[in-house]
């Protein structure tokens, strides 16, 4: 049993490792001088030099990419999760026609390739003035997150016990007064795990952003990031700073919040 | 025998649960099915924004059997199942080490689970251009029609293995422990117990990850258009590239459409099957 | 406070179990009314219904003079008390106390007022404040009693609250409701699958099976005078022997049964141990156990051995041993006999029914 252990630890120590190499890389890469990039950059750089982020606030104004990621995954995680949950809640819990069609639907869109629906949705957005703003990205969001959020919601409503509800009902409360007072509370830990999902997924989508909008001025972290243009070839000292920056938020938010978000992945995927 | 007929407090819940579904329900509407139904229209008719002069006459099948015809379409398709397949595989495989590994308590768990969740959790486009900036010192690779893919499984396997480990974990936890214990009595060698006790049960886990994985890697796109473009040339080209390419770049929207079409009609088959062998559980148990 | 009536309840579930087939019940205003029957009989969907949580598929449901068959539970003015409590996990006691009463408007004085009482009538003024994760299965089930007491409602719904608790305690809270009946003099419907509890708590008893009311009556009627067979099995612990009337030549047939069509029962407290040939038929003593206050044994008919299995009950100094031969000796005025085919009670003519 004791090998057993010391294997478990081996395999985990190299995979762990394994992970770890490429960010050890980009980090390392985002802090060698410009000139070192040229010829294959060393493992690690001496000397180790800020230059790149300093020039991806000052030139490249990357905070503009940032405010804009912040908005659309704030906005889309906000409406998804309140739609969501009232959605979800009549599913896991409301006896009506019609249940499991919705829930086949909702099945179904989440597996939409995304590509299918893109060149439509460029000419709805385009006939309505939506493209390049706001709500012109993030109600294509809505397509994709909606289904995962009620997905995962349907999953934890269902495994809160049925007669919290009763009880209430009995006690004088409507349906959605006792949705309110009682279920909401109690379920926010999956509603928080739903939101962090939610958001992690706005933050990081790429093929609608790079569709729906035209410039610097709405263009999300990662369409920001895969357009960096150099003068004669990639910025790379600058694309790992960027990268390293828009990694951040997200590790800690995965670091601060990891049990809910295996929680939310797992309940919502694997079978009771 | 009374017949079921819906009663008056039922019709009331009803009420109830469509005014909860409605919103959620016309977002789905008017985003996702509308825009399929267009797409689907748009596929019989020849739209070409590059030459507007033409209209959008109605042509039929005309686009379909174009895309059929085209070689490139099917080098996409074959790239695309390629991936999908190569991937998945060392997805599951590394997947499963990582997480019978990770199943036991030890200290620092939670930060090794945390660790290997960074890179699920980063956008893709960060990953594959970490992974470019990796091997774009090494000779040979980015250029080379088969070299190029190795970059593009490793990182995708980089990326997606955390969310299968995790997974299989999950249902590693599930397992009662008292099976092993049963299994060790009785005589049974670590493999053995694994193949006969662990692999069984995790069964259900396992295939809930391969319908994730394979969902998701048939429909690639960020990852090897900031990885390769497609390239060296179309050498490295999936299906969904080249349905943008034909769609943003091309600006063929009649063609791109039926191109979508066929896409989204694989998926829906993978799909299909896959609930199919899952059984009824997916829409009546916990999704 | 008001009586309760099921007037030829239907249940049926869309996917085709019916829970409930015509079920007719009357409890009348401050009765406690127990509903016991094996798990699956229906005796919580009745409940249910009369809480609004379930509807009827056909058939009223009546609280005083008032259909509410549509009604929802919310507009009914039951308290219902469930078996795993169903406290809200996220609020403390004293607002789970609460939540009833201010859901219906009250003023927040009285909702301190009832919520204080209530808590000094169960004892828990110094739990209050803390969460129900925090209590133990006896506080938390006390504090299920208080929600439903605090609302003062016109019918008290009991679902098997004593079946997660532990042997003792289930005694203790037991008189505690015999007590609050009492006290409170309401209308009070229970349901529970132990017999004896339902012996024990009942004014009146309703047993059931696979939906439908076998019998209905005070304990003791019900004990003594089994409806039906399945009745006669189901109340009284260790459970009645069935025999079939040929088997035992000397049983008092009741009038015009015949001993081919009629199945003879005894309980095992009616029966006596004699010296082989004295009693009205032999039995092979099969198991002894000793039960402190009394012995149960187990017999096979037949002073072979080979006749259907028999219990009896013999006062705890009796000596007897495996394979012995006895004579039994039975208790004439406390015979059942059942019609077999149908199931239902046969009584003997001049017989008081």
């Amino acid at each position: 049993m004791r090998s057993q252990g010391r294997w478990a630890t081996l395999v985990m120590a190299a995979l762990v490792l394994g992970a770890a190499f490429p960010f050890f890389r980009a980090i390392a890469g985002s802090l060698t001088p410009e000139a070192q990039l040229f010829e294959g950059a060393p493992l690690w750089p001496s000397p180790a030099v800020l230059e790149h982020y300093r020039a991806l606030f000052a030139e490249r104004a990357f905070w503009l990419p940032i405010r804009n990621s912040l908005i659309v995954a704030g906005s889309t995680t906000l409406f998804c999760v309140t739609i969501g949950s009232l959605c979800a809640y009549a599913l896991a819990r409301l006896r009506f026609r019609g249940k499991t069609l919705l829930l086949g639907v909702i099945l179904a869109v989440s597996m939409f390739p995304q590509i299918a629906i893109v060149s439509p949705l460029f000419l709805l957005l385009r006939s309505v003035r939506l493209i390049n703003t706001y709500p012109g990205l993030v109600l294509p969001y809505l397509t994709f997150a909606m289904p995962l959020a009620v997905w995962l919601l349907v999953g934890y409503f269902r495994q809160l016990p049925a007669e919290l509800e009763e009880a209430a009902m009995v006690d004088g409360a409507s349906r959605l007064r006792a949705f309110r007072e009682v279920i909401v509370p109690l379920a926010l830990p999956g509603l928080a795990a739903t939101a962090i999902l939610t958001f992690v997924y706005s933050w990081n989508e790429f093929l609608f952003a790079l569709s729906f909008t035209l410039g610097p001025e709405r263009q999300t972290v990662p369409v920001a990031i895969a357009l960096f243009r150099g003068q004669y070839q990639v910025p790379w000292g600058q694309v790992l700073a960027a990268a390293i920056v828009a990694t951040a938020p997200v590790a800690l938010l995965v670091l601060a919040f990891q049990r809910r978000i295996v929680q939310g992945l797992t309940a919502g995927a694997v079978k009771g | 025998m009374p017949s079921v007929e819906p009663r008056g407090a039922e019709r009331r819940e009803a009420r109830l649960a469509y005014g909860m579904v409605a919103p959620a329900v016309a977002t789905i509407l008017l985003i996702a099915l509308f825009p399929l139904t267009w797409t689907v229209w748009e596929s019989l008719h020849l739209h070409d924004l590059r030459m507007p002069w033409l209209g959008q006459p109605f042509v039929g099948l005309e686009n379909y059997v174009e895309v059929l015809r085209e070689r490139r379409f099917w080098g996409a398709m074959a790239h695309t199942a390629w991936f999908a397949a190569a991937s998945v595989s060392l997805e599951l495989v590394l997947g499963c080490v990582l997480a019978l590994a990770m199943n036991r308590t030890f200290r620092g768990r939670a930060l090794v689970r945390a660790s290997i969740l960074i890179p699920w959790a980063i956008p893709t486009v960060v990953a594959a251009l970490v992974w470019r900036f990796m091997f774009e010192g090494l000779e040979g690779w980015l250029t080379d029609d088969l070299g190029a893919w190795l970059p593009v499984i490793l990182a995708d396997t980089w990326k997606e293995t955390p969310f299968v480990a995790l997974l299989l974990l999950a249902g590693l936890q599930g397992i009662d422990p008292a099976l092993y214990e049963a299994a060790r009595i009785d005589g049974a060698s670590p493999w053995r117990q694994f193949r006969y006790v662990t692999l069984p049960l995790l069964a259900p886990a396992i295939l809930v990850a391969l319908i994730f994985r394979t969902m998701n890697a048939f429909r690639v796109f960020d990852l090897i258009y900031v990885l390769t473009g497609g390239g060296p040339g179309t050498a490295t080209e999936p299906i969904a590239l080249y349905t943008f390419n034909s769609l943003m770049h091309n600006l063929r929207f009649g063609y791109g459409s039926a191109l979508s079409v066929l896409v989204f009609l694989v998926t829906f088959a993978l799909a299909l099957g896959y609930i199919r062998l899952l059984g009824r559980g997916l829409t009546e148990g916990r999704p | 406070m008001a009586s309760i009536r099921l007037e030829n309840v239907w249940k049926t579930y869309p996917n085709g179990h019916v829970a409930a087939r015509g079920v007719e019940l009357s409890i009348a205003d401050g009765e406690f009314m127990v509903l016991v029957g094996p798990s699956g009989c229906g005796k919580s969907t009745a409940l249910r219904m009369m809480a609004g949580l379930e509807t009827p598929t056909q058939g009223k449901v009546m609280i005083g003079e008032r259909d509410v068959t549509e009604v929802p539970p919310q507009e009914r003015d039951v308290a219902m008390v469930f078996q795993s409590y169903a406290l809200y996990p996220h609020m403390t006691v004293r607002d789970n106390l609460a939540f009833g009463l201010r859901m219906r408007g009250a003023v927040p004085a009285t909702i301190s007022q009832r919520v204080d009482a209530a808590a000094k009538a169960l004892g828990l003024e110094r739990v209050l404040d803390r969460k129900p994760g925090q209590l133990s299965g006896g506080q938390r089930q006390r504090v299920a009693l208080g929600r439903a007491i605090v609302r003062e409602p016109m019918v008290f719904l009991f679902d098997e609250p004593l079946s997660n608790l532990d042997a003792k305690l289930r005694l203790e809270t037991r008189a505690e409701l015999a007590r609050l009946h009492r006290r409170l003099a309401a209308t009070m419907v229970y349901v529970t699958h132990d017999q004896e509890e339902a012996l024990t708590l009942g004014s009146r008893v309703a047993v059931m099976s696979e939906g439908r009311v076998e019998q209905v009556g005070p304990p003791l009627e019900v004990y003594r005078r089994p409806a039906t067979i399945f009745v006669a099995t189901f109340v009284g612990s260790p459970a009645m022997n069935l025999l079939p009337a040929e088997l035992v030549p000397a049983a008092p047939l009741p009038g015009s049964a015949k001993a081919s069509g009629t199945t003879m029962g005894v309980r095992p407290h009616d029966l006596a141990v004699t010296s082989p040939g004295s009693g009205e038929v032999d039995a092979l003593v099969d198991v002894v156990e000793p039960r402190g206050s009394e012995l149960l044994l187990y017999l096979r008919l037949g002073a072979s051995g080979d006749g259907p299995e028999l219990r009896v009950i013999t006062p705890p100094d009796l000596e007897v041993a495996p394979d012995q031969v006895v004579g039994l000796r039975f208790d004439r005025a406390r015979l059942h006999f059942f019609d077999r085919e149908s199931g239902r009670r046969v009584e003997r003519p001049g017989t008081a029914p």
